[in-house]
């Protein structure tokens, strides 16, 4: 065992070199943040009334895109892994699509199909009188659109690694299909699922380009805080250092917090 | 006519030429005064349409040039050229922006306002709400986007409303203005404040409705040419076809007011 995990240790130096500069290059431009950041000012700055709302609207918007992607998501991903369904190739690149598209090219299609002109938004707008753009439910929408693909990714994954013979033994024993996929398939992929999550969420936290094209940029209702800090950026820079500073402790925190069930749910 | 337009250009280049003659660095390439070679011009997004067809025009009267844009928000061009960008011509939407870049003497021309914008009420087509002026930006009701404050339009909008004594109910605060008008473009909103060159630009997709309070709130395009720019002549050269006649005739166009 140790002398195994010594030869695990040696890396060879071809690779360490990059290796380093890889580190340096994700973690450099964050130092150069924190290094530039104002930090006299930075406490009545982190107290403005703007600071807390796009905050706090953030994290809501965030945790509700999150529950949108669990709820929708899990299934999906079950169909992708496990589903007996033709032409399961295509659907799996196609729900990947957003995870490579411009999220603004997601916010203009989100635009065209949900707006009030839009085919399905101008039935929401006569029917219902439900208009999305410009809402906070808009900044949900476009933030569960750009995240979902994360989620479905990870519990994909998870469910492909598991072992399908409980899930057999389970049906041999005479459980239905739901009461199986509850208690044993679900179980069995919690740490995708978890690391899922945590990715999804932060995907949607620092969502910018659906949103903004989507659901515009009002204070309280759609300024996350993404939003604040490209906007305080073409008046004070200052501000959008203090801003950008705020969405990295949070992230950091996250992570952190999330440290155990992470690690395990990845490695 | 192209005579005519070539000899105004020429009858620019001279001026310049001689305007310029002794201020070229001395270690120029294009120290010799050819109006020739590359020309890199930074303007202001909205100056896309006009200073594109200018830049042509400039091209055909005077052969052996290639002028290039850059266009983008006028904040963004003066970071740009303030951590040294290589332009020749920088063309700003607000004098503000100007002055970041006039301050640290990084223009050898002193800037001349060469045309001003106003604002308008850019309504989608046939004005489906019925929006008759300011007043209908202050109804709840009514989907209402306008620029941020941060941005020139936004504190341009902001100048107008306290003008008319309105308190506008805002949708959306959009990051710039071409943001504004793909809103009302695509019918989501009612009403969008916008400049008048933008309602032009957008051809007959919108309806543009001016109001009185407009004249509250006009910008002030400042052009000047750069100290470190790498063709001084051909820049030169390129902001007085800008000035010239025929310039002033294609910016009046797109919806400009000359000064």
């Amino acid at each position: 065992m140790t002398a195994r995990r010594k030869a695990r240790g040696r890396l060879p130096l071809v690779l360490l070199v990059p290796a380093l500069l890889g580190l340096a290059f994700l973690m450099v431009p964050l130092a150069g943040l924190i290094i530039r950041a104002p930090w006299s000012t930075l406490p009545s700055q982190l107290l403005s009334p703007e600071v807390g709302e796009a905050l706090r609207l953030s994290l809501v918007c965030a945790s509700l895109a999150t529950v949108i992607c669990l709820v929708l998501g899990v299934p999906l991903a079950w169909v992708l892994a496990r589903g007996e369904v033709r032409g399961r190739g295509v659907l799996r690149a196609l729900v990947t699509v957003p995870l490579v598209l411009p999220p603004v090219v997601g916010g203009v299609a989100l635009l065209l199909v949900l707006g009030r002109r839009g085919p399905i938004g101008q039935y929401l707008d006569s029917w219902f009188g439900i208009s999305l753009p410009f809402t906070t439910a808009g900044v949900v929408l476009a933030e569960a659109f750009v995240a979902m693909p994360f989620l479905v990714i990870s519990v994909e994954g998870a469910l492909r690694a598991a072992d399908p013979r409980y899930e057999e033994a389970a049906a041999t024993l005479g459980a239905s299909r739901w009461l199986t996929f509850r208690r044993v398939t679900l179980p069995s992929i919690a740490p995708g699922i978890v690391a899922g999550t945590v990715l999804c969420w932060a995907r949607a936290l620092g969502e910018f380009g659906a949103t903004i094209t989507f659901a515009g940029n009002f204070p309280g209702e759609t300024t996350t805080m993404p939003l604040a800090v490209y906007l305080a950026l073409e008046a004070d820079p200052d501000a959008a250092i203090v801003l950008s500073m705020v969405l990295l402790i949070v992230s950091i925190v996250v992570l952190a917090s999330l440290r155990d069930r992470w690690i395990r749910g990845v490695s | 006519m192209p005579n005519l337009r070539i000899s105004t250009t020429l009858a620019a280049v001279a001026l310049t030429l001689v305007a310029c003659g002794s201020e070229t660095p001395a270690g120029n390439d294009n120290a010799t005064g050819a109006v020739n070679g590359p020309v890199t011009v930074f303007a202001a997004a909205s100056l896309t349409e006009s200073f594109t067809k200018l830049g042509q025009e400039f091209e055909t009267a005077n052969p052996g040039t290639k002028v290039t844009f850059n266009f983008a928000g006028s904040s963004a061009l003066a970071q740009q050229i303030n951590q040294g960008a290589p332009a020749d011509v920088f063309a700003s939407a607000a004098p503000a922006n100007m002055k970041q870049v006039s301050d640290t003497g990084a223009t050898s021309s002193e800037p001349v306002t060469f045309v001003r914008n106003r604002l308008e009420i850019a309504v989608p087509k046939g004005n489906p709400a019925g929006i008759t002026g300011l007043v209908d930006f202050a109804n709840a009701e009514r989907k209402i986007a306008l620029c941020d404050e941060k941005v020139p339009c936004g504190a341009a909008a902001k100048k107008v409303f306290e003008a008319a004594g309105v308190t506008a109910a805002p949708d959306t605060l959009e990051q710039d203005v071409k943001a504004a008008l793909t809103k009302v473009r695509l019918g989501e909103v009612d009403a969008a404040l916008v400049y008048r060159t933008d309602v032009k630009s957008a051809g007959g997709e919108v309806d543009g409705i001016a109001f009185p309070e407009a004249d509250k709130a006009i910008n002030d395009y400042p052009i000047a040419t750069l100290s470190k720019a790498p063709n001084a002549t051909t820049a030169g050269a390129f902001l007085q076809f800008v000035l010239s006649e025929r310039g002033r005739a294609v910016l009046r166009e797109a919806g400009f007011d000359t000064p």
